[in-house]
């Protein structure tokens, strides 16, 4: 059999992005020992990518702001479907964690007394992004790869060795999770460079692999989002949830072909970008949703007065909710009154002095010098809707981030529940720090409070690396299949079918496409040898890309209604009898290969009473049954 | 719009390799990262290449594209003529693993050496209170993207692996530069970064600040300031301490 090498760990991180990072900073500082498993080379990780800001209600830039303020704004964000205690737990300790970055050594944008300045975004009431310029991310996973450096210097000085307690295993892919007597026993995979299994022991894993991005066509996501983590812990018998609602944001590059879904960021609304349609039209002012009337400016005077006077005016429609933005995008481009390159216009040229443009979004006006040759201090740029994030994942117990297994855990765009329906913007840099934490800490309890470690069986690690190598031997019958083709066939199904806009026979449709894949993918063959073999990689990629296709499909074929990140089109209203309705998805057998998928519908646990008395009456009716209303304070009285 | 490019790419591990010739569709707008991609998936599926934002933002896919350290994702096609030749190698300042992708574990464990933030007592978290203009030094070179062409580029280990133990790279020097201007940072790198991190060697030829994607100043606003505070710690400490203390002046 093939030589593995084994490693031993109290808890192993799958995922080196903001929330796997802040996880291993947790449970290193609660003195276990931690290996830290990347898919990539250490600190280019998706989060990188993230530019706007992180949500943290310090109340720096407006002092009304509070974690309450905060916690409605993401509830309405995600149409009350979100786990209430996740989004309160959020609200509650993102400035905590915010401030502890500064501790760290990150340096944010400073207001001028010399607080952390703060951004206005879409959905926030207040101006509440810690940002650094528009690479807030990169800030972010630096400061943190910064700081696990610096605890592994501490760990030198007492110990003589860097690696005595977290170890950073980069271009490292994991493969399968291993179980002992249902506990998590370990997890098994693979290097990149050398194409070497390796199998890590650990009682605990964190999976914080973020998303499945790469399931669609247009996305902003980089390959590694190919749904690893959500693939695994239903492997493992986990659940995933809300896995429907996938967040298109509304402002990627349209254009040249090739950067088709690069992120354009929020931040340029932020500071006064205003979309326009092929007549010069500003038409978000046509599109605000019967639940946010009277919540945003009605005419652009208004709009254009709120970025200076934000007591006495309402926010632009241009920053309403990214699903609503989206889909009013979409419907401009349908009616004819697209740009050129079948976008609509987002316009700060305009409205911004050319320096100061340079000054606010220095990588925007890189990004599209170098990759589109528009210079956006002197003309629009031409954008629309690309797949950016998904609000399922591994259903998890708020608190401690555990999910239904014991031993594993998860934190960050894996996890689920967090966001509702469709999540906000700058909610998901704050989401990492907040729940990342709180998954080291759930992990470090759990090693802490185990009587017996488990054990890993040979006969498990004999059939992931077997699995693992299947791609190279040539199938018994049938033709060979080329991962690359097949990658590209589910891509194009999930974004013409299950895409922004779904209908009943489109999901079908898909579904159907995805059973083809599935007899397919037994026979993805490919060439070459096991070092750094993209090929191969991508073929053991897939098999967790159509598993979480297949989540979103049946998910979205099941629930009739419209709701944030999920827009039916044979369905188009809020039905208040699906808001406390999640879909769970789980594994339905063992098919070594990919599981078939299997959804039940739960209900989620009423909000306590002391959080829903935070909103008023008539908001609460816009989208709860009358039952669910009965002892509403406002109610009773 | 569309027509072939011609390509040579070198293809080995780290034993033996050589230049491959390939002929490939180019379409309007693409960057040399597409045709990579499009040969993956038609001609050379196990063709190796580091890649991961496609939009000059990870720092991954650096490579040489005829001699110039580059970003795969960033060069577009445009800025070739239609009957050129396109060479693309691996960064030539470190060791080949297979194809395009080279083994940059030097500059994590360079980073390692470098000591950390070190935060000032008695300021607790939510404290912290700074000027825009005071943390702007630093935040220019937190624009690293961590490519690594900079240190690929620099001539005191391009050419030579024995300067590599003594030499951080201009890289890891900005980045003690960076603490070095942190306005609330405690701790004082300046003799370590001549002593051991190999300062002393840099002779301000700035290609480093020539290839850096993200257009940081490497040398004027990192290297050159640092050798000041060397010059002036070794001519007279007390001076140093007062430039430390009073650096917005002296900014
Ligand atoms: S300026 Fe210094 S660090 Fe930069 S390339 Fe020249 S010698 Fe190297
Ligand atoms: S300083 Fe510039 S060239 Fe050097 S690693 Fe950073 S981004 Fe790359
Ligand atoms: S792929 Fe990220 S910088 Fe080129």
């Amino acid at each position: 059999m093939s030589q593995v090498e084994r490693h031993s760990y109290d808890v192993v991180v799958v995922g080196a992005g903001g929330a796997g990072l802040r996880a291993v900073i947790e449970a290193r500082q609660r003195g276990l020992r931690v290996a830290v498993v990347c898919k990539s080379l250490f600190g280019k990780a998706h989060t990188v990518m993230a530019e706007g800001g992180c949500a943290a209600s310090m109340g720096n830039a407006n002092s009304n702001d509070n974690w309450q303020v905060h916690f409605r704004d993401t509830m309405r964000g995600g149409k009350f479907l979100n786990n209430w205690r996740m989004a309160e737990l959020h609200a509650r300790e993102a400035p905590d964690r915010v401030w502890e970055l500064e501790t760290y050594g990150a340096l944010f944008d400073r207001t001028e007394d010399g607080r952390i300045s703060q951004r206005n975004f879409g959905g926030h009431t207040y101006p509440r992004l810690a940002h650094v310029g528009d690479r807030t991310g990169l800030e972010l996973i630096r400061t943190m790869q910064q700081k696990i450096v610096s605890l592994q210097q501490e760990d030198f000085a007492e110990t003589g060795d860097y690696e005595a307690r977290i170890k950073v295993f980069a271009e490292v892919t994991i493969t399968e999770l291993v179980k002992d007597d249902g506990r998590i026993a370990g997890a098994f995979g693979y290097y990149r460079e050398t194409g070497r299994f390796v199998l890590f022991e650990a009682p605990a894993v964190v999976l914080a692999t973020g998303g499945i991005g790469k399931s669609f066509k247009v996305t902003s996501n980089s390959w590694e989002y190919t749904g690893d983590g959500h693939a695994l812990a239903m492997r493992a018998g986990a659940t995933l949830i809300n896995m429907e609602f996938v967040q298109f944001h509304p402002t990627g590059m349209v254009w040249p072909p090739s950067v088709k879904g690069i992120l354009v960021t929020e931040g340029v609304r932020g500071d006064g970008g205003v979309l326009k349609n092929s007549e010069g039209k500003r038409f978000m002012f046509e599109y605000v949703p019967e639940v946010f009337k009277g919540q945003y400016a009605e005419t652009e005077e208004e709009a254009d007065r709120w970025y200076t006077d934000q007591e006495n005016n309402r926010r632009t429609p241009d920053l309403l909710p990214r699903d609503e933005v989206a889909r009013a995008i979409n419907s401009e481009v349908k009616a004819g009154r697209g740009s050129p390159h079948g976008g609509v216009y987002l316009d700060i040229a305009s409205r911004l002095p050319a320096e100061e443009i340079k000054k606010r979004l220095p990588s925007m006006y890189h990004q599209f010098k170098e990759l589109a040759d528009v210079d956006i201090t002197a003309e629009p740029m031409e954008v629309g809707p690309t797949c950016h994030y998904v609000m399922g994942g591994i259903e998890v117990d708020p608190d401690t981030a555990a999910a239904s297994v014991p031993g594993l855990f998860a934190a960050g765009e894996c996890s689920g529940g967090m966001h509702g329906s469709n999540r906000l913007g700058g909610n998901s840099l704050s989401d990492l720090l907040v729940f990342g934490r709180r998954a080291g800490l759930g992990a470090a309890s759990y090693v802490e409070s185990l009587e017996s470690r488990p054990t890993v069986s040979q006969s498990d690690v004999d059939a992931a690396a077997e699995m693992a190598l299947s791609p190279f031997d040539p199938p018994a019958e049938g033709v060979e299949e080329n991962p690359y083709t097949l990658q590209n066939e589910l891509q194009q199904s999930m974004n013409d079918l299950v895409g922004i806009i779904r209908k009943s026979e489109e999901i079908e449709r898909a579904l159907e496409k995805l059973a083809e894949i599935r007899s397919r993918i037994r026979n993805v063959t490919v060439e070459g040898h096991r070092q750094f073999n993209p090929g191969w990689h991508l073929a053991i990629d897939l098999r967790n890309m159509l598993m979480v296709s297949e989540c979103v499909a049946r998910a979205a074929l099941i629930r009739t209604e419209s709701r944030g990140g999920h827009t039916r089109d044979d369905h188009p209203g809020l039905d208040a009898q699906w808001r406390n309705k999640l879909l769970v998805c789980s594994a339905k057998d063992d098919d070594p290969v990919v599981p078939g998928v299997e959804v039940t519908p739960k209900e989620q646990l009423p909000m306590r009473q002391d959080l829903i008395e935070l909103f008023e009456l008539p908001e609460l009716e816009k989208y709860y049954t009358e039952d669910e209303l009965g002892s509403h304070p406002g109610r009773t009285a | 719009m569309s027509y072939k490019a011609k390509f040579k790419i070198w293809r080995g591990d780290d034993q033996t390799g050589e230049l491959h010739d390939y002929l490939i569709e180019v379409n309007e707008g693409e960057v040399v990262l597409d045709i990579i991609h499009r040969l993956q998936a038609t001609h050379a599926p196990d063709l190796a290449v580091r890649w991961n934002c496609k939009a000059g933002k990870c720092g991954s896919c650096s490579a040489e594209i005829n001699g110039r350290p580059k970003l795969l994702c960033m060069t577009r096609m445009s800025t070739f003529t239609e009957d050129e030749v396109i060479t693309v190698t691996p960064l030539r300042a470190f060791p080949v693993i297979r194809d395009l992708v080279t083994d940059v574990s030097f500059n994590y464990k360079k980073a390692r050496e470098i000591p950390s933030f070190t935060p000032p007592p008695g300021l607790g978290p939510g404290e912290y209170r700074m000027k825009q203009v005071d943390v702007e030094r630093s935040q220019e070179f937190r624009k690293c993207i961590e490519c690594f062409l900079c240190q690929d580029t620099c001539h005191v280990i391009r050419d030579h692996e024995e300067n590599k133990e003594s030499f951080a790279g201009p890289r890891f020097l900005m980045r003690i530069a960076e603490l070095e201007m942190h306005p609330l940072d405690s701790a004082d790198r300046v003799r370590e970064a001549q002593d051991e991190h190999g300062l002393g060697y840099c002779n301000i030829t700035k290609c480093c600040t020539e290839v850096c994607p993200e257009g940081i100043k490497i040398t004027d606003n990192a290297l050159i300031p640092m050798k000041e505070r060397v010059a002036d710690r070794k001519y007279d400490p007390i001076v140093w301490l007062g430039s430390k203390l009073f650096k917005r002046e002296k900014a």
